[in-house]
């Protein structure tokens, strides 16, 4: 069943791609969608059914060459079925809204073929999506990491007559690289100390790694500092943390539905579930996880910053994708992977949501996406206007604190607040420096998240029509295709925190995880200090949800000008956000333009001058004399020098029989 | 068939001889002879070799399929294949039928071209088949030939210039392994490789007018070796004739020079240079390391940055045997099975790229890049499988071109660091220059007037391409057809440089104790 769950988006992928020509659009498009539905299926069966107990399924031989062997194989224990029913169910619902979404895209020119095309990638996404989360090893699950990097890239770029679509598909795809330069070391460092990249055998010697150095750049460090330092590295890259995040805003060139499942969904997070597959390692290396736990509330307040202030659509989600990313590692980092994983569980369906609302919005105003010229939107479109509500209460985290009221063991709210709560109290309850710093930025974080989601609600739904008429006149709701997986998700950010808040956080959570999620009890006991922490670290977040919409329906509803006048008061503050931190300003600079520079350097003098001008210009003077007198024959005569080689090659054997013979 | 070694070598000989000989005319009916021969020729060299695949035996480390007869005056004609050199010989036989079938559209010369192309196939196949030092290197000299006639005969614009920095560079070169031949067949007695494998060149230091030479005789050799491998590979800072000859050369001449004849130097390295000079090798090996790793990053960068299409890949093929050195001097098992399959695997990849090239090359006559954009438009065929082969160029896993670049870097973190570093690096700027070529060529919208009426592929150059799809793919997915055949070759190779790494690592032990 599982083989089927994985190779099921291949072969809709080959058949979208290559067989649509045979079978027509429709059919193909149709058959990777049911395909998807059917991976779907199969994965909540798994999901639900699963028994704790670890499988592994060889599949396959691939890389073995001495003592290295990594196979094809599927590795199914609960990070695994968690992912699984995370990645094909948005999946299938996001290839079910592109019937509608993608249906006479005005990006094509008429009578050209795209659909198909965009199915394939999605699909075949969503295999290697499903390669990376079931691999056994460290090298499949880095084809994975690869493979969806690929996807992400035709994805982004796929409208391929748009410049901007290019380079942001470039910039993806080489600031990835950049993380997978990182992923790739810890592979290689990995085989070196263990022997073996096959994650039983690399999990058995987490402890043993942190009791030795090895030597690195002239340095000796911490092997398993290092090692988890280097794996982190690549889960910046893919998840779009601090430093590595320049990327993720300008992904958004891609269609919308690309943005639902691989920038807010899945891919994103894949970073996150690296570091909860190697929680056996990261738990022994305290270094290391105070740095995610640093990189991670860092991102998550800088991103919220720059939400604050976009204008277009998919950039704030964009932005709260990374800042929610943000608050993952935040909890990864003080050794709660299993709340980590919560929130992953529950982003998946709420931001696929805003995405999609996001989408649909996009769609009925004619792909505009600038939210200055939206406003009072929410009688003409009601089912996205509902579900764009109902994804907003549950990531600005809407619930009953639990000291007030609470359903047996869970707290009452939407899905975020079950999910977001738990992280910021787990920071709180690491009882350490950095955790005490990602609790104050996690908590300012949420006030801001609160603040820009409501100001994306009241833009777009509330106030006056703003910019073209005939657009607002024409505004129209989607879809059947398009507002079913709307509603779908919809019952999903209101449930599934509440659903499983026992298993991911509350009293199963030992027997639910079970040995997929390693914690060292011995020096790890967050999970447990968590649900002790003072009546005021629960009251925290929710007191700066409130306040954050309170700000928003000020700003926005009640009193529409203050926001310019604060623009123009805190300039400086307000164009540092509007302009994402200069990150991108400098990066080109120092790194784009800087190898474009040196790159011609090297061309032209380290090649033309010195190597060229040396070796032509000494050794090989008569280059020239020979070029002359070639020159000036025909080309025939080419073959008087081959003659007057091969002579001398002749003379050369003739002088070595003479000289004696070989025996 | 005991013979089988010589007849898939001296196939394209005889099928050159005939068209030399019958073959009478210039008129078209003429060409097509010339061109259905060559084809047919190639295609049974390929078709006969496969028994070479099935015969071999990968345990046995040895040399298989050993033919030895006298030849010229008392030199011996001896052949042979072990898991380092077969898939070369394969590999070869296997591109030259595509390599013929992509030159369909040569009008000039068109015997003379295929008597050329024959000629070169059959030496070649003899480089890696040879097992007597005189008959390598007469092979290994005289496949110049055929490759300076290619270039100069039927090259572009600067075709004489690019011939002969093409052929005095690689000459060169060979010269200085000329002298340390001569130097081992005084020594050894012998010009019998199997036995000079066996045989233990002094490494004791050497005086010469007052320089101490550590590693003696090995340490020169090794030298000599490495000045004729390192211009064919070739490696920083002797590339700078490559890109020239690429960029003249004709499509079918790239596609040889970059996928078979730069892996005679890498072969070179792994069948002289490592087990006969081990002491040299080790001694020199911090600095070939650095050579490569130089080539990776350098390379990479200036590829970034070139507006010839041929050019920018000639570049990336040095970047792309820099993994190959490396993978070789980092002496253990992952490093050479990674540098022989990148050998591989580029064969197949860098013979796509410039059939790539060619493709949109015989249309519009020109390799600038800023002549192109938006080819997706109308040739979405083209467009796919460009799009393939510049994922498998940047190491794409499930491509063939990752599983040699992962396997050289495993190979190397475990010998240096810094080295396994900045080559890590590489990684980031194939990404940057493949991606950017790519772009501006395939992407975008078309709007440049001379491309509005370009052309899809035609169903012979998909078949051209077909072949090379599966290859990538397939070595992607299950190497094991690569590494089954080479493991047990380059296991024992590792094995017989241990005792010299052990004594190298004992000294520098030492001397860290001083």
């Amino acid at each position: 069943m599982e083989t089927i769950i994985l190779f099921a988006p291949l072969v809709g992928a080959l058949i979208s791609g290559f067989g649509h020509r045979m079978i027509g659009e429709k059919a193909a498009i149709t058959s990777a969608t049911a395909l998807l539905f059917l991976a779907a299926a199969l994965s909540w069966i798994v999901f639900l059914g699963y028994d704790g107990q670890m499988q592994q399924i060889p599949l396959m031989r691939w890389v073995e060459s001495g003592s290295l062997s990594a196979d094809w194989a599927i590795r199914l224990d609960r990070l695994t079925t968690i992912m699984l029913i995370v990645v094909t169910t948005v999946s299938s619902l996001v290839h079910l809204y592109s019937f509608g979404y993608m249906d006479k895209d005005p990006q094509w020119k008429d009578g050209e073929s795209y659909k198909p095309r965009f199915f394939a990638y999605l699909s075949f996404f969503t295999f290697a999506m499903l390669m990376l989360v079931t691999s056994d090893n460290l090298l499949q699950m880095f084809f994975g990491w690869e493979g969806v990097g690929v996807a992400s890239y035709l994805l982004i770029g796929f409208y391929y007559r748009k410049p901007s679509a290019n380079a942001a598909a470039i910039k993806a795809f080489v600031v990835n690289r950049v993380g997978d330069f990182g992923f790739a070391l810890g592979i290689f460092g990995l085989f070196y100390m263990v022997d073996s990249i096959k994650l039983d055998d690399v999990f058995g010697a987490g402890h043993h790694l942190s009791t030795v150095k090895m030597s690195f750049l002239y340095m000796e460090i911490s092997a398993i500092e290092l090692l988890t330092f280097l794996l982190f590295i690549g889960a910046m890259g893919k998840s779009a943390q601090l430093f590595l995040h320049t990327w993720l805003p300008d992904a958004m060139e891609g269609p919308t539905p690309v943005s639902a499942l691989i920038h807010a969904a899945t891919m994103v997070t894949a970073g996150v579930f690296l570091v909860c597959r190697m929680s056996p390692l990261f738990e022994y290396a305290p270094g290391t996880l105070m740095f995610v736990t640093v990189i991670g509330a860092l991102t998550a307040f800088v991103a919220a910053t720059i939400g604050l202030v976009q204008n277009d659509i998919k950039r704030v989600i964009a932005y709260s994708t990374m800042s929610q990313l943000g608050y993952m590692f935040a909890a990864a980092g003080v050794g709660v992977y299993q709340a980590a994983m919560f929130h992953l569980f529950t982003h998946a369906f709420f931001k696929a949501m805003l995405f999609l609302g996001a989408g649909s919005v996009i769609h009925a105003m004619h792909h505009e996406q600038d939210m200055r010229n939206y406003g009072n939107l929410r009688k003409k479109i009601p089912v996205t206007f509902w579900a764009m509500m109902i994804g907003t209460l549950a990531i600005t985290g809407v619930g009953i604190p639990s000291t007030l009221m609470k359903l047996g063991e869970t707290p009452i709210g939407f899905a975020g607040f079950l999910s977001k709560d738990a992280i910021i109290e787990s920071t709180f309850a690491a009882g350490s420096e950095v955790g005490q710093f990602a609790f104050v930025l996690l908590v300012a974080a949420a006030a801001m998240t609160a603040f820009y989601s409501w100001r994306l609600i009241f833009m777009t739904f509330y106030g006056v029509e703003k910019g073209d008429k005939h657009t607002h006149e024409h505004a129209h709701e989607s879809p059947k295709t398009m507002l079913i997986p709307l509603v779908i998700l919809a019952v999903g950010s209101v449930l599934a925190g509440m659903v499983w808040y026992g298993d991911f956080f509350g009293e199963n959570v030992a027997g639910f995880f079970g040995g997929s999620v390693y914690t060292n009890h011995d020096t790890n006991t967050v999970i447990h200090d968590a649900h002790h922490v003072p009546k005021w670290v629960i009251w925290a977040p929710f007191i700066a949800m409130a306040s954050g919409f309170v700000l928003a329906w000020i700003f926005y509803i009640r009193r529409p000008h203050i926001p310019a006048v604060l623009a123009e008061q805190f300039n400086f503050v307000y164009r540092l956000f509007l302009n994402k931190w200069y990150f991108d300003e400098v990066y080109d600079v120092v790194f784009v333009r800087g190898a474009k520079w040196l790159g011609r350097f090297l061309w032209k003098k380290g090649d033309g001058t010195v190597i060229d001008g040396s070796i032509n210009g000494i050794a090989m003077g008569i280059v020239p004399y020979f070029t002359r007198l070639a020159g000036r024959a025909q080309s025939g005569y080419l073959f008087h020098y081959a003659l007057a080689m091969v002579i001398g090659i002749v003379a050369l054997i003739t002088w070595m029989s003479i000289s004696g013979g070989a025996h | 068939m005991e013979n089988l070694l010589s007849i898939v070598t001296f196939l394209p000989l005889i099928a050159a001889g005939i068209l030399a000989l019958f073959l009478r005319g210039e008129d078209e009916a003429a060409q097509r002879a010339a061109k259905w021969l060559a084809l047919a020729a190639t295609s049974a060299t390929f078709l006969i070799s496969i028994a070479i695949y099935t015969q071999f035996d990968p345990s046995d480390t040895g040399f298989q399929m050993v033919e030895e007869y006298d030849w010229l005056a008392g030199l011996k004609y001896k052949m042979g294949v072990d898991g380092i050199s077969v898939l070369f010989v394969l590999l070869t036989t296997f591109l030259m039928p595509l390599v013929i079938a992509a030159s369909w559209n040569v009008t000039d010369r068109v015997k003379e071209y295929m008597i050329a192309f024959l000629v070169l196939e059959t030496l070649m196949i003899a480089v890696f088949c040879a097992l007597d030092l005189i008959l390598f290197y007469v092979v290994f000299e005289a496949g110049l030939i055929p490759m300076f006639l290619i270039v100069g005969i039927w090259g572009g614009k600067d075709r004489i210039y690019a011939a002969f920095k093409f052929f005095l560079y690689t000459l060169l070169g060979s010269v200085l392994m000329l002298v340390a031949m001569i130097a081992m067949y005084v020594d050894a007695g012998t010009t019998d490789i199997p036995t000079l494998l066996a045989h233990e060149f002094s490494s004791s230091t050497l005086s010469i007018f007052g320089w101490q030479i550590v590693g003696g005789a090995q340490t020169l050799m090794f030298l000599a070796f490495f000045a004729s491998f390192a211009v064919k590979m070739p490696m920083w800072p002797f590339h700078t004739w490559l890109p020239d000859a690429h960029v003249q050369a004709p499509t079918a001449g790239s596609v040889v020079l970059a996928a078979i004849l730069l892996k005679m130097g890498g072969y070179g390295f792994l069948r002289f240079s490592l087990p006969m000079f081990p002491v040299g090798a080790e001694l020199l090996s911090g600095f070939v390391l650095w050579l490569s790793v130089i080539a990776i990053v350098y390379t990479s960068l200036v590829a970034l940055m070139q507006e010839d299409m041929k050019k920018l890949i000639a570049y990336s093929s040095v970047a792309h045997m820099g993994f190959v050195t490396m993978g070789i001097f980092a002496f253990n098992q992952q490093g050479l099975d990674g540098a022989i399959f990148q050998m591989i695997s580029h064969g197949f990849i860098s013979g796509a790229l410039f059939l790539s090239v060619g493709v949109i090359y015989d249309r519009m006559h020109t390799r600038d890049i800023d002549a192109y954009g938006g080819l997706v438009v109308r040739m979405p065929v083209y467009a796919m499988i460009f799009m393939l082969f510049t994922m498998a160029n940047v190491g794409l896993p499930g491509t063939s071109g990752f599983v040699g670049e992962f396997l050289t870097l495993v190979g190397i973190f475990q010998t240096n660091t810094w080295v396994a570093f900045f080559a890590t690096s590489g990684v980031i700027l194939s990404a940057g220059y493949a991606l950017w070529l790519y772009r501006r060529v395939v992407f975008g919208d078309m709007i440049k007037e001379s491309l509005k009426a370009i052309t899809d592929m035609t169903a012979r150059e998909k078949w051209i391409f077909a072949p090379l799809v599966v290859m990538t793919i397939l070595l992607g997915v299950y190497p094991a057809l690569v590494l089954d055949l080479i493991g047990p070759s380059v296991a024992q190779l590792v094995h017989d440089l241990e005792p010299v790494l052990e004594a190298a690592r004992g000294s520098s032990a030492v001397a860290a104790t001083h």
